[in-house]
């Protein structure tokens, strides 16, 4: 089992996200992460979504993505084939044992804070998820109040561009 | 309630000047995508759309079945002999549901359809309201298509877009779900056809590398095999085919769907693929050392064991959905192509010498088969009629011509092996999903759709047990359909599994059974039974003679196994005879 990015640029129609989950549920196939938003072209999604999968499977599961009506393509990468970054936000109590020592940490770890209330502030990071982890576990000192963190997104190194792929759908 | 009253307008079916009903939208869209005849189920959430219809009787036949799923089949055939989309209507919730078997049957034979299902009023969905499922989240899995309706003016376009993508590129079933106040609601009409959808290339472009690339193998080949499915007949390759075939004098075996797309008694005609296919053309398989696969998808019924499928050949594999390549098998050769074209630019650049040894191979095992399996059976001497010995008469009775529909099991396997087609696209059978039931509202939708033709419905007992409340709608619409049942009072193929591989445990598969020709008779159709050898060959000619209807039951051996056999798990070089 292999960990795969998987992107998928897709019509914004109900249903689909759907229609593509399923793909991975009738094999069995967990979804680590799942991102979806407005691409580079409008009124097309793009999905990013990790999973671990045999290499024999990769392709026929992105080949059967691509099947669906309302997805123009679908493509899969391996690690080393994509820059990819999550975004975690982290709340946590203000108080005066923060002075001095969380602006260390925040330089150290390249996070910012975004927003500083009487009562928390909130911290931005972006990351690999494991970064994100560590300053997850570097920050429970001061205790934590929440931590979301975004799925997965990715830009591929090598991929002809989707929109040359659009223009050639269109002619 | 309104009536949604059919509007007398001089526009002709694309436009009306006043606004008209969703209901009366719909039913225009239908004519306009040239359907004339179609199957349902009336009920509550879809009774706008069946009073919309009550005006247009001329324009569009209407049968009622007696179950959904029997619509559904009776479509399905409907479609596959039509050569058109099948058109459906059922209400909402259950009769909605009751389809489910049928979208999931086309979606795995690839079958053009557009099912349209009733649903509550758009204010009432995701409350749980009477007679409300959710069919867009049910049915998204077997279906190539589907879309929910929630306002009038969304007909025209979406059934426009449904049709276009049932009957595209690689087809399959589409369901379209209204809403009840959508069929109500009016709205202006215009109908325009679909010419695309962005996210779809139905057709793709042939590649001539990739032709060029198999040509290259196929003229090398010494001990070459083609293997036609059901994309023949889809797209009407079947002249390609034999042009092909002559050309390069490569031997043809048929998939279980791919029967019928070349003539059985032809000289390179080597028989079915797959478990309970022929001899030959399975040990061959796995000798060849070129296999060109032509619009099938290397079912697991056909390849056995994948990992001792073909190993020593190189494999061409021609389809249209690219997401079969390099699915099941892994190929040599993908040729991302439709058949018809596929086979149409080959045979630009193909030649071969007739290959008598190779063809010798065949003969061969094709005489073992027939000495160990075929005599007995077609042509049994034990007490009780085998299944084999029905269809072969059946076979020459009807010169092959029939359009043949069978339901699933020993009986299908039998009619399969047996039956030798003689005209394209006259086999109609469950394959995929493997539905029992199918075969009787399958013969209806194909008489429906080629009322000249002989059509025979063979089943079993079990099966035809499954949908036999739609002999009803061959008594009501006077359907010159023949049904068969062969009667072993089991389950047959079960049977079969667990006397080879359950130690003879026969866990409920033995079924005590009503009188069949009595129920049939209830019905107002004329049968028959047999169970005396002497008696079949008359019985079936009075069944092919007598006009209108008839029911033939055939009571054959129990303990007869449809053999040779690919055990599951085995390679198609194991196929045993015994």
């Amino acid at each position: 089992m292999k960990e795969y990015t998987i992107t998928v640029f897709s019509e914004n129609d109900i249903g689909l996200l759907n229609e593509v989950t399923i793909v991975f549920s009738r094999r069995k196939i967990n979804i680590e992460s799942l991102t979806v938003s407005e691409s580079e072209v409008k009124g097309v999604s793009r999905y990013t979504i990790v999973a671990f999968m045999d290499e024999k499977r990769v392709e026929n599961v992105v080949r059967q993505i691509e099947k669906i009506i309302g997805v123009f393509k679908a493509f899969f990468f391996e690690a080393d084939e994509i820059v990819h970054q999550e975004v975690a936000l982290f709340k946590i109590a203000n108080s005066p044992k923060l002075n001095g020592n969380l602006e260390a940490l925040m330089r150290s770890k390249n996070a910012k804070i975004l927003t500083v209330h009487p009562d928390f502030l909130v911290i931005e990071k972006v990351g690999y998820k494991a970064e994100n982890q560590d300053l997850f576990n570097e920050l429970e000192q001061f205790g934590v109040l929440q931590f979301a963190r975004s799925g997965r997104v990715a830009v591929s190194c090598q991929q002809k561009e989707f929109t040359s792929y659009l223009k050639e759908l269109s002619n | 309630m309104e009536i949604a009253a059919k509007i007398k307008n001089t526009n002709g079916m694309t436009k009306t000047i006043e606004k008209i009903s969703g209901a009366e939208i719909l039913v225009r869209s239908l004519i306009q995508e040239d359907v004339d005849t179609m199957f349902g189920y009336i009920g509550g959430a879809i009774m706008p759309v069946y009073d919309a219809l009550y005006d247009y009787q001329d324009e569009m036949k209407q049968y009622m079945s007696r179950h959904e799923q029997g619509a559904m089949h009776s479509a399905q055939a409907y479609a596959r002999i039509s050569k058109k989309p099948g058109v459906c209507f059922t209400t909402s919730g259950p009769g909605a549901t009751n389809v489910i078997t049928g979208l999931a049957d086309a979606y795995l034979d690839s079958t053009p359809m557009v099912v349209i299902t009733g649903q509550v009023a758009s204010g009432l969905l995701g409350t749980d309201a009477f007679q409300e499922t959710n069919m867009v989240g049910l049915s998204m899995p077997v279906t190539k298509w589907n879309f929910q309706i929630t306002r009038a003016d969304e007909i025209a376009e979406v059934l426009a877009k449904a049709f276009y993508i049932a009957r595209s590129g690689r087809p399959g079933p589409v369901l379209i779900d209204i809403t009840k106040d959508a069929q109500i609601a009016l709205a202006d009409y215009e109908y325009k056809k679909c010419e695309g959808v962005r996210s779809y290339q139905p057709v793709p472009k042939v590649n001539q590398s990739e032709i060029e690339a198999a040509a290259a193998i196929i003229n090398g080949a010494k001990k070459p095999l083609l293997l036609a499915g059901q994309g023949i007949s889809l797209s009407g390759a079947e002249k390609e085919l034999m042009e092909f075939v002559e050309k390069t004098q490569v031997p043809v075996a048929c998939t279980l769907l791919g029967l019928s797309s070349f003539p059985t008694d032809h000289p390179l005609y080597v028989g079915m693929l797959g478990m309970h296919g022929n001899y030959g053309p399975n040990m061959n398989t796995n000798e060849c050392d070129v296999l060109i696969a032509v619009g099938m998808r290397f079912d697991d019924r056909v390849t056995g064991d994948t990992a001792k499928y073909a190993k020593q050949a190189k494999i061409i594999h021609i389809d249209i959905d690219r997401s079969e390549h390099n699915k099941n098998i892994i190929v040599d050769v993908p040729v991302l192509a439709d058949a018809k074209q596929a086979l149409t630019e080959l045979n630009k650049l193909v030649s071969g010498q007739e290959k008598a040894e190779w063809m010798k191979s065949f003969k061969d095992y094709y005489q073992l088969e027939f000495d160990k399996v075929i005599k007995k059976q077609a042509y049994a001497d034990k007490e009780n009629i085998n299944m084999a010995e029905v269809i072969r008469l059946l076979s020459e009775q009807t010169n092959g011509e029939a359009i043949l529909c069978t339901d699933v099991g020993q009986h299908q396997m039998t009619s399969a092996r047996y039956y030798e087609f003689k005209r394209p696209n006259t086999q109609i059978t469950s394959g995929g999903l493997g539905t029992m039931g199918f075969g009787l509202p399958a013969a209806i939708g194909a008489q429906i759709a080629d009322m000249d033709a002989t059509v025979v419905s063979v089943s079993g007992d079990g099966g035809f047990q499954m949908t036999l409340q739609e002999l009803a709608v061959i008594k009501q619409y006077n359907l010159p359909v023949k049904t068969i049942v062969l009667n072993n009072s089991f389950l047959g193929m079960v049977r079969q599994w667990q006397d080879l591989f359950f130690e003879q445990r026969f866990s409920n598969t033995q079924l005590e059974n009503p009188d069949f020709v009595k129920i049939v008779d209830g019905y107002g159709i004329k049968g028959k039974r047999v169970s005396r050898r002497e008696d079949l060959d008359a019985a079936i000619k009075e069944m092919l003679e007598t006009p209108g209807a008839f029911f033939l039951e055939v009571v054959v051996e129990t303990e007869c196994n449809v053999m040779p056999m690919i055990a599951p798990g085995a390679a198609v070089s194991d196929m045993r005879l015994e």
